[in-house]
């Protein structure tokens, strides 16, 4: 069964060529079953090839197809490598993945361009999985990278609004600052272990000297950094809301974004070795989960809070890498891939409802009108918030506890990450309660409100997930080494749930509705929603300066030359164009000349 | 019966030149047309010249060939005209300029 | 030397007939100038000893290709509103341009004309004329020239048929907004 691996990334990709090749010819109805079907049966392989790789004991598998680049001394086989942490990431990616593509048949089903859009979303899959299956960091980068463009052809789906289409491009653009990092820090692990095969690096005994190393890190750190909208490169996560609501759920909150995550977890062999660079990671994840969680307070799109919110909980992730606690991380990896892509879907049902109205203020009341989509949001949100017992309880529990006792991180980034907890709660409550209850502040008839069975039935078993999503018990132990499970003292295992609660009763004063609520337009209120200022920011410091420069260098000497030679080109058309002026006439008189002058040099130099 | 060969070729000359003047200073296609005749003309003699120098029937031979071709040049010419006169009503070849640059 | 005398008085015929034509502003007139020149350089023709040429000259070319020219006059019904345009058309500035580039042509090839003192194999410049008659002419055009002539015929076809479709009348659309 395990050889059959290489079938999973294969289907999404068939398809996705399939449905390229055949554009135009297939009905909608054709179009959903080729999309959806090919990811259900990746899933449902996957789900094989994961019962057998347990029942075996969780030993690597490791299957390659092809020599692909034959380089003397190092080949880089096109191979595949499934471990305890692969597998994890792949039925995630094909589990969710297949819910969502469910949904978006049904989301996208009415769009004329539906086929477009499952080539893109097929062609995600594959890219998703050649980066969590690829056994050298050649491969792992031709995933990164066909993310990133699937990621971009999907934010700018809808291409003829050009606010999407300058989404796109920044996301594209702060991405690919991230990418060039990581390309720079895959060339510096090339010449210092002359491999990139992922278990060679990570085994190897070469000694590497640790400035070297050091560098390497960072850079992979900043492409991770890029890929997961943490700080410094975060600004292009809220933007890529602009793509289809279901593109957001799978691409901007389950997968693609925690590709930082996972090629962390995937080289923390070599993040062990270096002195530092864990502390760093953690500040970052830190620093990042704080920010997100104020900015996504003063936000009243829908899905840009839920787009801050990814941001913060990638933040946890990155605290728990920062932390040693790998498992962890991972651990809130998968949980947040459920209930972040059950919030998305419900966000996207509301969405849909309400006629593509986004402004949390413009909502309200909505649990008397959507009740089943309430709840879901509500069981997305108490996953989110960490309710006891849910999903996201255990694994921001297991960060949190491991951040406490680790000697990277400490009481300090503890104590901000349970301040991240509280803004959670009351950014979370807000949503609900200025959504969900109170007056209706839209002019929309009940009538209107028409919950299709395919737009509930793939949000079922992502509402289970959420809720116990949490007993599911993961095993790292041959990828990061066993587990350690700290004993804390009772106050820290409960600090997160007191200010969870403490964020619910704020936000239950603040925000519950009581009259009909308007957005804050107060200045902090805007710096917040315009993300702290780092827009601003980085327009000044880079975007201004390089346009500056390129005025500059725009007059340079040899586009003169250039410029000459068209014009001298132009100015002799306009001349030879007199010459030609029709007029019969005139051409013989020339002919005539032409022999009159060569006749006559022909009498005198004879 | 002799003539100078030189004298003869200067005739042929001459023509050929008052063909070429009516040819670039007329604008009526219909001259025009008359001048070429004349231009042709001049060249049939000069080839009967030269067969009468060297004595052989070439030059005449060269002759017919050269009526053939003006008259088949004529019929086509004059037919040309007469499409021209429906299209621009007289026959100036200036009006005739559309394929400039 | 009458022959010589003969020779000298049609070319000047054929030259100041030539001129004629091409100044004169009614081109009925000019045709039958035109005719005169043919028929001045038919006499032509025949002191060089060509007359096959000669007759050939006035049967078809003072004959039925001027009959052509005078039928297409006919048809194009010139009146006196086309001899005005005429005059309108022919100023003397319209005549200096080509004239001077003509007379320079001109003195260049009479110059090489004049300048060549080998037309023939024998010294002197006069030649004695000899007859050439149609046997001659006949027995050479059938015999190596016979592909020319066919060719030759293959182009009078041609410009039958084109002749035909040319002069054809104009379909009803482009006649009535002036062919464009």
């Amino acid at each position: 069964m395990q050889n059959l691996l290489v079938l999973v990334p294969l289907l999404p990709l068939l398809s996705s060529l399939i449905l390229l090749l055949l554009a135009g010819r297939l009905s909608p109805l054709l179009v959903a079953l080729l999309g959806v079907g090919s990811m259900g049966l990746a899933a449902i392989l996957t789900l094989l090839i994961g019962i057998e790789f347990i029942g075996l004991g969780g030993e690597s598998f490791q299957q390659v197809l092809f020599n692909w680049l034959p380089i003397a001394g190092a080949p880089i086989n096109f191979g595949l490598h499934l471990d305890q942490l692969s597998l994890v990431m792949m039925s995630v990616i094909t589990g969710v993945g297949w819910m969502i593509h469910w949904y978006a048949a049904a989301y996208m089903f009415e769009d004329k361009d539906v086929q477009r859009f499952f080539v893109y979303m097929n062609l995600f899959v594959f890219a998703m999985l050649m980066l969590v299956l690829g056994d050298s960091l050649v491969l792992l980068y031709l995933g990164w990278e066909g993310v990133g463009l699937c990621s971009f052809l999907l934010i700018g789906f809808w291409q003829h609004k050009a606010d999407n289409v300058v989404a796109s491009k920044k996301a594209f653009i702060v991405t690919r600052v991230g990418d060039t990092a990581m390309m720079i820090g895959l060339l510096i692990l090339f010449s210092e272990y002359g491999s990139l095969h992922i278990n060679t690096i990570v085994e190897s005994t070469t000694h590497v000297s640790q400035s070297n190393l050091w560098l390497a890190c960072i850079l992979l750190v900043g492409g991770a950094v890029g890929k997961s909208a943490q700080l410094p490169l975060q600004t292009w996560l809220p933007d890529a809301m602009a793509g289809p609501t279901p593109v957001s759920a799978l691409i901007h909150a389950a997968t693609m974004v925690t590709a930082g995550v996972y090629l962390i977890a995937r080289m923390h062999p070599l993040f062990l070795q270096v002195e530092g660079i864990l502390n760093l990671v953690a500040w970052i994840g830190v620093l990042t989960l704080v920010l997100a969680g104020v900015a996504a307070l003063a936000q009243s799109d829908i899905k840009r809070i839920l787009a801050y919110s990814t941001m913060s909980q990638i933040g946890y992730m990155f605290l728990g890498l920062g932390a040693l606690a790998f498992d962890a991380a991972i651990f809130h990896l998968m949980t947040h891939a459920f209930f972040k892509a059950l919030l998305f879907l419900t966000a996207g049902s509301i969405i849909l409802k309400m006629h593509h109205q986004q402004d949390i203020f413009k909502m309200g009341g909505l649990f008397r009108s959507l009740p089943l989509t309430s709840t879901f949001l509500l069981i997305g949100l108490l996953a989110l918030v960490a309710f006891p017992g849910s999903s996201g309880f255990f694994s921001k529990e297991a960060i949190l506890a491991a951040t406490y006792q680790a000697h990277t991180a400490g009481p300090t980034l503890w104590w901000i990450g349970v301040l991240g907890a509280f803004l959670t709660s009351l950014y979370s409550f807000r949503l609900l309660f200025i959504v969900c209850f109170g007056p209706a502040n839209h002019d929309l008839k009940e009538a209107d409100y028409k919950p299709t069975s395919q737009l509930v039935v793939p949000l079922l078993p992502l509402v289970t997930l959420a809720v116990i999503g949490g007993f599911i018990s993961l095993d790292f132990s041959l990828v990061f080494g066993p587990a350690n499970h700290p004993h804390l003292p009772l106050w820290i295992e409960w600090m997160p749930v007191a200010v969870a609660l403490l964020g619910f009763i704020l936000a239950w004063f603040l925000y519950f509705p009581r009259q009909s609520m308007q957005a804050s337009s107060s200045v902090i209120n805007n710096f917040c929603r315009d993300g702290l200022g780092f827009d601003w920011l980085y327009e000044q410091l880079f975007t201004k300066p390089l346009q500056l420069f390129a005025r500059i260098n725009k007059g340079d000497v040899i586009d003169h030359f250039y410029h000459f030679v068209g014009w001298f080109n132009f100015s002799l058309n306009e001349v030879l164009v007199i010459s030609q002026n029709g007029k019969l006439r005139w051409y013989l008189f020339g002919t005539l000349a032409g022999c009159a002058l060569m006749l006559g040099g022909l009498i005198l130099w004879r | 019966m002799t003539v100078p060969i030189e004298h003869g070729f200067v005739l042929v000359a001459l023509l050929w030149a008052i063909g070429l003047v009516g040819l670039l200073s007329r604008k009526n296609t219909l001259f025009m047309l008359m001048s070429m005749e004349i231009m042709l003309n001049a060249g049939a003699l000069a080839f009967i010249l030269a067969g009468s120098l060297w004595q052989q029937a070439d030059g005449q031979v060269i002759y017919i060939l050269i009526l053939s071709i003006a008259a088949a040049e004529v019929g086509l010419g004059l037919a040309l005209l007469i499409r021209l006169r429906q299209h621009i009503g007289d026959l100036d070849i200036d009006k005739l300029d559309e394929m400039k640059g | 030397m009458s022959a010589q005398i003969l020779f000298y008085i049609s070319g000047s015929i054929a030259i100041l007939a030539s001129l004629f034509v091409v100044t004169n502003k009614n081109a009925v007139h000019a045709l039958l100038y035109l005719v005169v020149s043919l028929l001045a350089l038919a006499m032509c023709f025949y002191l060089l000893g060509a007359p096959f040429a000669a007759a050939l000259q006035i049967i078809v070319y003072a004959g039925a290709i001027m009959v052509l020219f005078v039928f297409a006059v006919m048809i194009f019904n010139i009146n006196q509103t086309d001899i005005d345009r005429e005059k309108h058309w022919l100023t003397w500035q319209s005549w200096v341009g080509p004239s001077l580039l003509v007379m320079v042509l001109l003195a260049e090839i009479v110059f090489v004309i004049l300048s060549n003192q080998n037309w023939s194999t024998n010294p002197s410049s006069a030649v004695q004329i000899e007859l050439v008659d149609a046997r001659a002419v006949g027995t050479l055009l059938f015999g190596p020239y016979l592909l020319a002539v066919e060719i030759a015929s293959f182009l009078l076809l041609a410009g039958l048929v084109g002749g035909y479709h040319l002069a054809k009348e104009l379909p009803k659309r482009t006649t009535k907004d002036g062919g464009r």
